[in-house]
């Protein structure tokens, strides 16, 4: 798990005077699932066209096994590509799409006909090898990608917003789906998503991007619970995001109140943002809780309901399962836990993402293994 | 008021201009003094001169396609690679010459090769002998190819510059190079501008008249010039054997667009279509 099986170094890319890509420093490991999240026109597509090989970075360089590939085209390079749109050849049957890649490396017949069935049969198209693409359904195309792509066994596997296309219900199935075959395979998966529930299920890394520059990367449990800027607290969940003030390791000042917290290694009376979960807080009786608030609103969200509370001149958010009466007068409990401490984001190294060595050898699952 | 009615001056056109005459064809080619006769048709067909003509006719228009297409394919193909302006500057190059009448065109091909035109006294100018360009069978090829090449070109160009771009990086990200790419992809997915070039190349080029007779002198008689003759020289004693050979080409027309639908359905069940 531990090797770098791609390297991007100091990247920087341009389209004419436009930076796509600013200062971008990520490694990959040999294996796993790295998902790249971002708002739409961050760069996410950019970045992995320059490890496919279908474009130049200004500067920088990108390794793979250790070796700068930039003479290499992208035909020569053991990675492929599942593109956003799937990009399917619509001259050629379900067949003839998935071994095109094996024809092209004049593999044998028997050899061919064996893995494209067998690859048919792990995406769930048995059967449908003679099938023209445009007979086939959405969901149907994106897996006759999926296995055009898996069934060249590269080392890499790029997915481009590969369930952006498909209903809701779909892309639930093909997360597990698609989770499955990597751990399967042991195939390494950059994956492209704007959508953070996805990004915070499926992966073991998550690169957080905006506006061509990483803003964070973890592992999904770090990513939601220790978000280091404003953007990432914001883009991963609902927040509610406060100013304050440091006073000391462990004391946190805002609301004109002092709060007990866990964050360590600020300034003295360093100014921070705080960010506390909407469902890291507890609505209690008026008098027992630390701040006395108002329940403004109420929506029912399905599992739980969301509360808008006024405290005096801040709304928060409150996600909590127990049914409170808009009107009313509520104590709001924050515990040392759900306060989770930011520098500023207009601090100069604030968009700097942490060097890469800090995440753990081997990332926590979300996803319960089958 | 149904906007069916903005249909009707076309709808009247179509009956003037291409209804009427081709029962007239069929009138005159199947009636002697008003009564109904099959000696016109089979008097063309069986007139040797006239199968030969035919024959020609249709050799030198498959000719002239096959030379469109070699010629117009690589021409489409580097167009649709340059920059969209570069490549429209260019394309209208292509086009002007098509906006002067074709005879008037033709014309001009007479004096360049003439044998005082220009291009023997570029031949003299570098010590090379004249040589006899006009009124040879490349000469009416010649003639043929430039008329119709930008009729092979912009269907094939259309089709290319439309191609999904991604479909191509597909095909290097699963290991093909440029010329695998072109021939496993960017081949097939552009057949069914192919076929348009080759309907409208061969279609007009078989029915052509004139240039064979500007440019062949006469000697290269084509069944268009052959159809010409009846009519003006030989006057109303012609007309039902002009009719005849009229009805022959139109059958062999319309032979040729069923073959060539045929195929492009067939370039459309494989994919690609819809591109048109
Ligand atoms: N070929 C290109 N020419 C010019 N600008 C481009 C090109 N490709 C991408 N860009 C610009 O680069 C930025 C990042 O684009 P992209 O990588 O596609 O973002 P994402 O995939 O995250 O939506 C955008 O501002 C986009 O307009
Ligand atoms: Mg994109």
């Amino acid at each position: 798990m531990s090797k770098h099986l791609i390297d991007l170094i100091d990247i920087r890319k341009s389209y004419g005077t436009e930076d796509a890509l600013k200062r971008i420093n990520l490694y990959i490991r040999d294996g796993e699932f790295l998902t790249l999240l971002g708002p739409s026109g961050c760069g996410k597509t950019t970045l992995l066209r320059l490890i496919a090989g279908f474009t130049m970075p200004t500067e920088g360089r990108v390794l793979i096994d250790g070796k700068d590939v930039s003479a290499i085209p992208p035909y020569k390079r053991r990675v492929n590509t599942v593109f956003q749109k799937y990009a399917l050849f619509p001259h050629l049957n379900v067949y003839d799409n998935v071994a095109f890649g094996l024809k092209i490396q004049k593999l044998p017949k028997d050899e061919i006909d064996r893995r494209v069935n067998e690859m048919l049969e792990l995406v769930n198209l048995k059967g449908y090898g003679k099938r023209w693409i445009e007979q086939l359904s959405g969901g149907q195309q994106q897996r006759v990608a999926i296995a055009r792509a898996l069934v060249n066994r590269p080392q890499v596997l790029l997915l481009d917003e590969p369930l952006g296309a498909l209903d809701l219900k779909l892309r639930k199935g093909m997360q597990i789906e698609l989770k499955r075959m990597q751990q399967h395979l042991g195939i390494t998966f950059v994956f492209v998503t704007h959508d953070q529930e996805e990004a915070l299920t499926m992966s073991d890394t998550v690169v957080v991007m905006n506006e061509g520059v990483i803003q964070q990367i973890g592992t999904p449990t770090d990513i939601y619970n220790e978000p280091k800027n404003v953007f990432v607290a914001k883009f991963i969940g609902e927040s509610n995001i406060l100013p304050g003030t440091m006073k000391r390791d462990l004391l946190v000042n805002f609301h004109g109140m002092d709060f007990t917290c866990v964050d360590k290694g600020f300034a003295p009376n360093e100014p921070v943002d705080v960010v506390i979960r909407p469902e890291d807080i507890d609505l209690v009786a008026p008098d027992a809780g630390m701040l006395r608030g108002v329940v403004k609103s109420v929506l029912f969200m399905g599992v739980h309901y969301e509360f808008r509370v006024e405290c005096g001149d801040v709304m928060l958010t409150v996600h909590s399962t127990d049914y409170v009466e808009p009107g009313c007068e509520v104590g709001v409990v924050i515990l040392p836990d759900a306060i989770h401490i930011m520098h500023k984001s207009d601090a100069p190294d604030a968009a700097e993402p942490l060097p890469q060595e800090d995440l753990p050898e081997d990332a926590p699952e979300l996803l319960p293994e089958e | 008021m149904k906007r069916t009615v903005f249909a009707y001056p076309y709808v009247v056109w179509m009956l003037i201009f291409i209804l009427a005459p081709m029962l007239m064809i069929a009138y005159y080619a199947f009636t002697s003094d008003g009564a109904f006769t099959l000696a016109n048709l089979a008097g063309a067909l069986t007139n040797e001169m006239y199968m030969q003509v035919l024959l020609r006719s249709v050799w030198i228009a498959l000719k002239a396609t096959v030379v469109c297409l070699l010629l117009g394919y690589p021409i489409a193909y580097l167009l649709s690679k340059m920059k969209r302006s570069t490549a429209s500057l260019l394309s209208v190059l292509f086009i002007v010459p098509m906006w002067m009448n074709f005879l008037l065109r033709t014309y001009a091909w007479q004096v360049l090769l003439s044998p005082s035109g220009i291009l023997n006294n570029l031949l003299k100018a570098v010590g090379l002998p004249a040589q006899q360009f006009l009124y040879t069978e490349s000469a009416v090829m010649l003639g043929t190819v430039y008329n119709f090449l930008p009729f092979m070109i912009l269907p094939i160009y259309t089709v290319l510059s439309k191609m999904d771009q991604s479909q191509i990086e597909a095909a290097h990200d699963l290991g093909a190079n440029g010329p695998t790419t072109f021939f496993k992809v960017v081949l097939p997915l552009s057949m069914p501008g192919v076929i348009s070039g080759i309907t409208m190349v061969f279609i007009p080029a078989i029915t052509t008249f004139a240039i064979s007779r500007l440019l062949g002198g006469g000697k290269f008689m084509l069944y268009g010039d052959l159809i010409e003759n009846q009519f003006i020289t030989l006057g109303m004693d012609a007309w039902g054997s002009g009719s005849a050979l009229s009805f022959i080409l139109l059958v062999l027309v319309l032979i040729s667009m069923a073959v060539m639908r045929r195929a492009e359905r067939e370039a459309g069940e494989e994919g690609g279509g819809k591109l048109w």
